[in-house]
């Protein structure tokens, strides 16, 4: 049994651009209570709205000097710099667990509910990222928006959280 | 890079008579390279991946069984071998520049020269049929195919396996070679016996030679 001030990844859930739950699995058992699929699944769309609701509410950030015309001498590159897209809600805590979202360019969403002590989130999410690209992404079998059931990764996913987890 | 690429729009491209070809400006094209220029150059696994996944959902398009996407994969596999053989045999050094004459060679030939030209390494292990009445059957095993590295086969078509690809190609490398042949993949990662667990995609391919193979074989043998 592991003390349970320990840092800890709880569980995983993939969104899809369109709001609906893909994937979702749970590495470590009384973390979390358990909560039913379909209450899974209304997490991710209301999430999903959430954060959609956010990004609106962040203002843009303003680029400094904006010149009118995109090939004035003197701008590094003389190209206009696009500003970044807003980025919407990305932490959300509570007093037992932490939920960091990791929103791709394609806007599939990633949260991890992890221990409030866990640290080095973005990079585990990352490399859930890499996972996910390696092992959904290429795979024949795989259709997107669709449920994610890929053999492979569930297994390089469970032995990467077993790594972090064990640590 | 810039030898092999067609002359577009950079003005020093012309037309080769009616052949509708197009040479890059300096003439040369990527049949003037050497041949063993590109021995040692190296591909992305992951644009190969995606390659291979297209190739598996085109095979899939029009099939109606499992059994039937494998021999589509197969088909495709079946030319790159044919034609490998000759350019694998032309790489070796002149002294050994000789087409394998016998099952044992040949093997030998596949599961090291074939495989480390196309996946950067040996295969893992060559059997021979253990049972007395296939003779005419050998195994090459491979623990991890690369042609499977990112391929989660679903469950309801747990019987498909994509190296079926790669079994092509040894047919191919066979037939060019002499010994016609039928070569199938088969997983075998998911009994549990030894080390099943620890390679879960562990493949074996099964050679089949036709049986005048074996009767030649067996004609040299008593000769020599």
């Amino acid at each position: 049994m592991r003390p349970p001030q320990c840092e800890t990844v709880f569980s995983l859930v993939i969104i899809n651009k369109a709001g609906g739950l893909i994937y979702n699995r749970t590495f470590h058992e009384g973390g979390l209570n358990k909560i039913s699929t379909n209450d899974y699944l209304v997490l991710a769309g209301t999430f999903h709205g959430v954060h959609a609701i956010t990004a609106r509410l962040n203002p843009v950030k303003s680029t400094p000097e904006r010149p009118l015309s995109n090939s004035v001498p003197g701008v590094p590159g003389g190209i206009l710099t696009r500003p970044e897209p807003p980025s919407g809600l990305e932490v959300l805590e509570s007093e037992n667990f932490r939920l960091q979202c990791f929103n791709t360019l394609t806007g599939v969403k990633f949260l991890l509910f992890t221990d409030t002590t866990q640290t080095n989130v973005d990079v585990i999410i990352r490399r859930i990222y890499e996972l996910y690209s390696d092992y959904v992404m290429k795979n024949p079998f795989y259709q997107l928006e669709m449920p994610i059931r890929c053999d492979m990764f569930d297994r390089k996913l469970l032995s990467h959280i077993r790594e972090v987890n064990n640590r | 890079m810039s030898n092999h690429l067609p002359a577009g729009g950079n003005g020093g491209g012309g037309r080769a008579g009616d052949s509708g070809l197009r040479y890059p400006s300096n003439g040369k094209t990527i049949y003037h390279r050497p041949l063993n220029r590109t021995k040692t150059a190296e591909l992305s696994k992951a644009a190969f991946a995606y390659l291979f996944a297209e190739m598996v959902s085109y095979a899939q398009r029009r099939v109606t069984g499992i059994q039937e996407l494998e021999k589509r994969l197969n088909l495709q596999g079946h030319p790159i071998g044919l034609k490998l053989l000759d350019l694998l045999l032309f790489r070796e050094p002149p002294r050994s520049q000789l087409r394998p004459l016998n099952i044992i060679a040949l093997l030998h030939f596949i599961k090291i020269n074939v495989w480390t030209h196309l996946f950067g390494r040996q295969a893992d292990r060559l059997e021979k049929s253990s049972n007395p009445d296939t003779p005419d059957e050998f195994m090459i095993i491979d623990n991890e195919p690369l042609v499977n590295a990112y391929i989660s086969v679903p469950k309801e078509m747990s019987q498909l396996n994509c190296a079926a690809f790669a079994a092509g190609i040894i047919e191919g490398v066979c037939d060019g070679a002499g010994f016609p042949a039928r070569v199938t993949a088969h997983t075998v990662g998911d009994t549990a016996g030894e080390g099943g667990e620890m390679w879960p995609g562990r493949t074996v391919f099964l050679v089949k030679f036709q049986p005048e193979v074996l009767e030649r074989e067996a004609l040299i043998g008593a000769k020599s």
